[in-house]
């Protein structure tokens, strides 16, 4: 049952997208949260929105992934959109008790949605075709100029790249602990709320303390093969622009571009 | 010191704190030395020390009392302690909890990464340090979807990227299954004798002990016996006295002497020199 936990679901891949250099897909992001607050009507929508359909299309990730990968946000999405349908003033279409529906309110309430999706695929788009230790790398080095003022932002790369590390074993372990309980009778299906929070207890006890040892264990092991921070430090793999990472920017600055202009003209 | 040494204690002693006050005295005055280039295994049960003592060969433990030197360097200048952990790298018993990274060839790659060798030459040694342990072909894969006996390669290969002149090997194989033990000991058979590697192998099992060139009994925290596989394993009395067993081929053919009174040769290391030794009893 924990199998199915994946954290910031990776789909491998060796489309044009997935082998955009990290540091720029992640620039581009940001790049592309800003734009999506810089447009303002339907036609610098749709052109966003022609652009993230065609990064699905060229990643080759099924459009059924991609919608499953909304789901959790379905609620605010909508809660949104009632918001915005009900409380924008403008011309009044048709109205019950307190409720007002304007025709702007319903204009808000389309680009509000369209928006909020669009922001949600974008940035979805950079875990499911990015994998996660690339995506640290690219944090890294793209946040390296903080170090400048004191950031650790090594540390907090190694420390997340561990993390990532130890997810799946620390998983395995927690399905061995839960059979081992089991086994003594534990029970986990039944009873209320606070009765299975409690049965929860013999499992992260003992799953804690290993971790604990693992941790422990782990700095012994680095700290022998010479680890001391990011004091002189190099790296294997060098990250390097190539003819794929000009493209895509030179494409999204087209499109962020024109969708910022055009969003000047309200269109 | 003499220069063909590579580890040299003198007079070591090594004490835990314990909750009553009183320290246990878990190595109580070590006097060995090893030759570069040898293959010494170091015997013992639990708590014998033997694990203490190989945490005192690259720094992991400071001695109590007494002295240790690596490669000429006391372990106990901090100055030193950078150098004497690259000449003297260590393999630990869980593979899971010394691999780094989520990718095979970059965890083979953390310890040049931190000794900031150039990142073409990181690349080449990478790749050497895992064909010598014949794990080149999952170079692009997840560690934690490969076997013990490849982990623990894997965790080799780290290791060995870095060049040392000596590994401490402390009971690499005790978690994984028969196949990847010897995977294992076929590799540090390697190492020592393809690359010259010296290697020490601290082990409980004596058929692992028994491929060395020079084997250490540890009993409570004394060194109790020291010499080649076959001086120490004839001494039955002796190691079972340490709570240790023997090989089995020579149990064999100890208890067949007791049983029946007669005198075979008990220095049967392996199990061909052991039925050779039985056939001619037989026919006899």
């Amino acid at each position: 049952m924990l199998r199915d936990i994946t954290i910031g679901q990776f789909f491998p891949g060796t489309s044009a997208v997935h082998r955009v250099d990290p540091r720029v897909k992640l620039t581009l992001v940001v790049c592309m949260i800003v734009t999506l607050f810089l447009a303002a009507g339907p036609v610098s929508y749709a052109l966003l929105a022609l652009y993230i359909l065609s990064i699905i299309k060229i990643s080759g990730i099924a459009p059924k992934m991609v919608v499953r990968g909304l789901k959790p946000v379905v609620f605010i999405v909508a809660f949104t959109a009632v918001l915005n349908l009900f409380y924008t003033p403008g011309n009044e279409l048709w109205s019950l008790g307190f409720l007002h529906v304007t025709d702007a309110g319903i204009k808000v309430a389309v680009l509000m949605v369209v928006r909020i999706l669009l922001l949600i695929i974008g940035t979805s788009m950079l875990t499911y075709t990015t994998s996660p230790i690339d995506l640290t790398d690219g944090l890294e080095l793209l946040l390296g100029p903080l170090k400048k003022i004191h950031v650790p932002v090594h540390e907090l790369a190694m420390m997340m790249s561990i993390a990532l590390r130890f997810i799946p074993t620390l998983i395995e372990e927690t399905e061995k602990i839960i059979s081992a309980q089991k086994a003594r009778g534990a029970d986990f299906d039944s009873g209320n709320l606070i009765q299975r929070a409690r049965a929860m207890v013999p499992i992260l006890v003992p799953l804690f303390i290993s971790a604990f040892r693992r941790a422990d264990e782990l700095a012994v092991a680095m700290e022998c093969r010479l680890y001391r921070g990011d004091i002189g430090r190099t790296r294997m793999k060098q990250l390097r622009l190539g003819r794929v990472d000009f493209g895509a920017i030179a494409i999204s600055a087209a499109v962020f571009g024109a969708v910022i202009v055009l969003g000047r003209f309200g269109w | 010191m003499n220069h063909s040494e590579i580890i040299k204690t003198e007079g070591l002693t090594y004490a835990y704190p314990s909750e009553d006050g009183t320290p246990k005295l878990a190595l109580n005055g070590i006097d060995l030395s090893i030759a570069r280039g040898a293959f010494v295994a170091v015997l013992g049960h639990n708590g014998s020390g033997k694990s203490t003592l190989a945490g005192h060969f690259n720094g992991i433990r400071l001695p109590s009392g007494g002295k240790v030197w690596i490669d000429g360097m006391d372990t106990a200048d901090p100055d030193k302690l950078y150098e004497v952990r690259k000449t003297c790298a260590m393999v630990f018993q869980n593979p899971d909890n010394q691999i780094v990274s989520t990718i095979v060839e970059e965890d083979v790659a953390f310890a040049l990464e931190n000794l900031g060798v150039p990142p073409a030459e990181i690349r080449r040694r990478v790749d050497d340090a895992l064909k010598a342990v014949d794990m080149y072909e999952f170079r692009r894969h997840a560690p934690h979807k490969l076997s013990g006996g490849q982990k623990q390669r894997v965790a080799i290969a780290g290791v060995i990227a870095m060049m040392p002149r000596c590994v401490v090997f402390d009971e690499p194989t005790a978690m994984l299954d028969p196949a990847g033990r010897r995977e294992v000991m076929r590799v540090i058979r390697e190492l020592n004798r393809r690359f010259g590697i010296t290697v020490v192998l601290i082990t409980h099992h004596m058929d692992e002990a028994v491929q060395a060139g020079r084997v250490v009994v540890m009993h409570a925290g004394r060194v109790l016996m020291d010499g080649t596989p076959r001086e120490i394993f004839t001494q039955v009395d002796t190691l079972r006295e340490a709570r240790l067993t023997v090989p089995q081929t020579i149990e064999v053919l100890f208890d067949l002497n007791n049983q029946t009174g007669s005198d075979l040769p008990i220095d049967a290391l392996s199990v061909s020199e052991c039925a050779d030794t039985l056939e001619k009893y037989l026919k006899r």
